[in-house]
């Protein structure tokens, strides 16, 4: 069964070299993203030095560290699984020996590997000429962000998966996928840190999956969740996962037996 | 290996209301309308037929294949396929099983059938010799090694879904469901692909269900034939029993040596039930409904009676047949 996924993650990786603009265009994308972030806070800061127990370079570096992550745990799973629902090619993964949204997973993977490998971090040794900006020194902290990482990831696609088995009820559900990406973008502390939320909506994240996508793993590359903390913090995640998984058993098993194809 | 018994499917459709208010109003509240796209079905298949599910467009054919690939769960009855439950047992019963749609492509669009066949055979488990030896064959008899190595997006149509046979039968499945495979190609590839699989079946045993809207396929490849109407199966039968209960039956043109009155040949025949028409002085039409009983008896007895100097049969063909069921398909049902 490795072998399969493996091979799934290999042929992600292919279609996505096989178009060679969204490669060159994904990295400049990345650090424009960076950059309009990095002159963006620039402005709220002003003259201040310190904003929520953060200096300005912290900021800019969380920002850079932030867009790093995304670009490993973002994937369109969701978009794909909608696609797949409403022109009937679902059929076609429904006749392989295979777990749909296993595979499903596995094509993110592959995605994200690919993302984070040529996207990310050419644009992070790009990005570190310009940026007062550190990278972990020990290999622990280079282990812990990782793992954290791709627990990020898993979390993430877990959510998607979610939105996305959504279409077999709702056959059309833009709308929730893209409140979803908002919500995700915002509630992850990729556009805010989550330090700059009021103390009762802190309270409130700390019941919801979404920091634990972006958050947790930028705060461990960053430093500022050390290694006696890290552990705990990846606990959080391992029991995100865990719960995040129930939903989507749950309403596959429903899907399964309402689905309809479109199409003949 | 398979055995279907009172198989069925419902589904639930959205009324829409009428008018502005209505489309409010279905904000709210929706109707719905439950329709049995297949309704108590049940037919069994020995291991190694070749046979033709037909029927009009949302006759449920296609529902019916869905339901035995294991990607519809029914709402009712049982089935049994290759010893699998489909829709229970799914990801151990595909791997007995190969699919065509003939509308939808099972290759990757960006990529070489070559690198799809190379990741259906990881999806399958395909290892060793024996695997390579029987894509090779594969390769060769469906005359694809041309264009293996092309992106899919810039093949022909026709190059195209000999690529798709040949990524269904990667696997070596014992059971192969082609849901119209052939629409849309020209009459070469369509010649090439019935010859593969007639030649599939025969070395291989493989057991092929087709559903075609293409007669020509039927009669090429096809003894069985399975007629579904509104849900229901309305003909479960060899394609020569079709021909008799809805063909025109058999006409038979005679050519006499001396001219012959319509009324001569009928003295001779006597009550048998069947129409004479005269062709022209010399030659007259029998048109006779059941074939296999009557028409030995109507030939020797016409032959022994008359100076007779030719004989041409004319057999309906299956699309008059299908034709037939289509047009009477009212009458059809109150039969069946």
């Amino acid at each position: 069964m490795g072998k399969l996924y493996l091979e799934l993650i290999r042929i992600r990786f292919l279609t996505m070299l096989a178009y060679r603009v969204n490669y060159y265009s994904g990295i400049i994308i990345y650090n424009i993203n960076i950059g309009a972030y990095y002159f963006l806070w620039g402005a709220i800061y002003g003259g201040q030095k310190n904003l929520a127990g953060m200096t300005v370079e912290q900021m800019t570096a969380y920002v850079a560290i932030a867009w790093m992550s995304r670009a490993f745990y973002f994937n369109n799973i969701d978009q794909e699984i909608a696609q797949e629902v409403r022109d009937g090619k679902v059929a076609i993964e429904m006749i392989r020996p295979y777990n749909y949204l296993t595979v499903k997973a596995a094509q993110a993977l592959g995605e994200g590997i690919f993302r984070f490998l040529v996207f990310a971090l050419p644009g992070m040794i790009l990005v570190s000429f310009f940026l007062p900006f550190s990278f972990p020194s020990t290999w622990g902290a280079w282990g812990n962000y990782l793992t954290s990482l791709l627990l990020a990831f898993v979390i993430n696609t877990e959510i998607n998966l979610l939105t996305g088995v959504l279409t077999f009820f709702l056959f059309r559900n833009e709308g929730i996928m893209f409140a979803k990406r908002v919500v995700v973008d915002l509630l992850s502390g990729l556009i805010l840190p989550i330090s700059f939320f009021p103390i009762w909506a802190q309270a409130i994240m700390n019941y919801l999956p979404f920091q634990a996508i972006n958050y947790y793993p930028s705060m461990i590359f960053a430093g500022a969740v050390g290694p006696e903390k890290a552990g705990e913090v990846i606990l959080l995640q391992i029991i995100w996962v865990v719960i995040l998984l129930l939903p989507i058993s749950l309403l596959w098993r429903l899907a399964r037996r309402k689905m309809i194809v479109q199409g003949g | 290996m398979i055995e279907i018994k009172g198989l069925e499917k419902e589904f639930r459709i959205h009324q829409a209301r009428p008018g502005l208010a209505g489309a409010f109003r279905d904000l709210f509240n929706r109707e719905y309308k439950t329709v049995k796209a297949v309704d108590d079905i049940s037919f069994q298949v020995e291991a190694g037929e070749i046979f033709a599910l037909i029927g009009e467009n949302g006759a449920g054919k296609s529902t019916t294949i869905k339901m035995m690939t294991g990607i519809l769960t029914p709402s009712g009855g049982e089935m049994k396929i290759n010893g699998f439950v489909p829709y229970k047992q799914r990801e151990e019963y595909v791997k007995s099983i190969g699919v065509v749609f003939g509308q939808r492509s099972q290759l990757w669009w960006d990529l070489s059938p070559l690198e799809s066949f190379r990741l259906l055979k990881s999806v399958y488990k395909v290892e060793g010799k024996e695997g390579d030896a029987w894509l090779d064959r594969l390769v060769e008899e469906l005359e694809i090694n041309s264009f293996v190595s092309q992106p899919v997006r810039k093949l022909s149509l026709g190059q195209r879904m000999r690529c798709e046979v040949a990524a269904s039968l990667i696997h070596r499945p014992q059971l192969l469901f082609l849901d119209e495979p052939t629409v849309g190609l020209d009459v070469l590839v369509k010649q090439k692909i019935r010859e593969f699989l007639r030649n599939l079946n025969e070395t291989e045993k493989m057991t092929v269900l087709l559903t075609t809207h293409d007669v020509s396929d039927i009669e090429a490849l096809c003894k069985r034939v399975l007629v579904m109407d509104k849900g229901k199966l309305i003909f479960d039968g060899l394609l020569a029993d079709l021909r008799e209960k809805w063909g025109n039956g058999t006409e038979v043109v005679f050519q006499f040596k001396a001219k012959t009155t319509v009324e001569q040949v009928r003295a001779v025949l006597g009550d048998m039930p069947c129409e004479l028409s005269r062709e022209n002085e010399y030659s007259i039409r029998i048109k006779i409904q059941r074939s296999q009983e009557m028409l030995p008896y109507v030939l020797s007895t016409v032959m022994s009676s008359f100076d007779v100097s030719d004989v041409k049969m004319v057999e309906t063909n299956t699309e008059d047949i299908v034709r037939n069921i289509y047009s009477t398909k009212d009458e059809v049902v109150a039969h069946g």
